[in-house]
């Protein structure tokens, strides 16, 4: 814990409402873009939601606004707290996992405020997803304050305040339709720009083709892997990502195969070989990947993936890189 | 085809247990349940290993060898020798 904190500075109590402006939405928008994703952060601190008194309940969130804001506007018409932590603009589950909402920030924070002079209640709300950053009995040690942990989601929060207890609906984490399709235009984000580096060089080596196929094969890993999720067989992210792959890359090997006229059927053959080779790798490389982003991949699991596939998709992509680059040199050759 | 995520690092002794509930509370995957005041590992297999549970656990009951789940950040890490980020980092 940082032990030069001045904990005798001013102890501000910021206001806070329920309302979401279009400056906040325009944020949302942005953030789920993957733009400006560290700006615009909440100051961290002690923040009063209607008019609570000192038997008002505390809720605890990070400083990424799309996190605070879910909490304010779930707890509309309630009159509470909410100390909000520096979690450097990072949401709940993710700075949990990282440890910046943690037992020291919150114990930080909890001192910084004043708040045992502000309350009377000892007895703080955090987002359910904080657990693995966040020991109860640690809390209560260092500061005398008890934890319970809320609902995964802020929009569970009014049924749960009626009697402080979760339904098991409550406590699960989803990874739904939804809640895959929101996270696909930050992958498409990071994507895009790829596509644009890898383009420019393939067009020149290649034209149209091979540019069209490198961004299926992205945009099958980033766009499409996403949605299917569930529904391609096998329980691998990496065989997955290697089935729809393949599927990606086999009408651009098909076109390669027919649409190249004048060269002898082998090297045909060895072209559209090379497609599948490199397609392949890509989307189940991109597939992996996401791993990151799901709520259910363990790390020992993640893990034993690496080590089965990433050298089956580093050979992959090394043959085709190499059986390409040869015709590429029988053809200046002239042979 | 064997599962790789069917298997996890997550271990319950449920002598030292005093059922205080915190596991069932923070685990998002239900993998403790609380039956007639007791609590049972019935999904253990569902595990994630976020590490939630052996944090809140006041009698060390739970081991589980926690982190993220995360093959980019565990490539590069294996790649650049550095320390295993996450988000943000």
């Amino acid at each position: 814990m940082n032990n030069n904190v001045d904990y005798n500075r001013e102890k501000i109590i910021r206001q806070t409402n329920s309302l979401l402006t279009f400056a906040n939405r325009w944020d949302h928008f942005l953030k789920r873009l993957g733009i400006n994703r560290g700006k615009n952060r909440i100051k961290p601190g002690l923040y009063s939601l209607g008019n609570p008194n000192s038997k008002s309940q505390i809720f605890v969130s990070a400083n990424y606004t799309l996190s605070f804001d879910a909490l304010r506007t779930a707890l509309g018409g309630t009159d509470c707290y909410i100390l909000v932590l520096d979690t450097k603009g990072i949401n709940v589950w993710c700075a949990a996992g990282k440890g910046t909402f943690g037992t020291n920030e919150l114990v930080r924070q909890i001192k910084l405020t004043g708040l045992r002079d502000v309350t009377e209640r000892r007895r703080l709300i955090l987002p359910q997803l904080s657990g693995p950053g966040v020991a109860a009995q640690q809390v209560k040690k260092l500061s005398g304050f008890n934890v319970e942990y809320g609902p995964v989601r802020a929009n569970d929060l009014p049924e749960y305040l009626k009697t402080h207890k979760a339904t098991p609906e409550m406590r699960r984490v989803k990874f739904n339709l939804g809640d895959r399709l929101i996270l696909v235009p930050t992958e498409l984000t990071q994507a895009t720009i790829l596509i644009i580096i890898l383009a420019v060089p393939l067009y020149f080596i290649g034209g149209l083709l091979p540019v069209l196929a490198i961004a299926a094969a992205f945009l099958a890993g980033v766009v499409l892997f996403p949605i299917l999720l569930p529904w391609i067989p096998t329980p691998h992210f990496s065989t997955k990502g290697f089935i729809l792959g393949a599927l990606i890359a086999l009408p651009f090997a098909i076109i390669e195969f027919f649409g190249k006229h004048g060269i002898v059927l082998w090297q045909r053959g060895g072209w559209a070989l090379s497609y599948i080779l490199i397609l392949t790798p890509v989307t189940a490389y991109l597939s992996l990947n996401f791993t990151g982003a799901t709520t259910f991949t363990s790390r020992s699991g993640v893990k034993r993936e690496i080590f089965a596939y990433i050298p089956k998709m580093a050979w992959m992509l090394g043959g085709g890189i190499v059986l390409s680059v040869t015709f590429i040199l029988i053809n200046l050759l002239g042979t | 085809m064997i599962d790789f995520y069917k298997n996890n690092t997550l271990q319950y002794n449920r002598e030292l247990c005093n059922n205080c509930r915190f596991c069932s509370d923070v685990c998002p995957h239900a993998v403790f349940e609380r039956t007639n005041g007791v609590v049972n590992l019935v999904n253990p297999g569902n595990c994630m290993e976020c590490g939630a549970c052996q944090l809140n656990c006041p009698t060390g009951a739970i081991k589980v060898d926690s982190g993220v789940g995360c093959a980019a950040a565990m490539i590069y890490a294996a790649l650049t020798g550095k320390k295993e980020a996450t988000c943000g980092q």
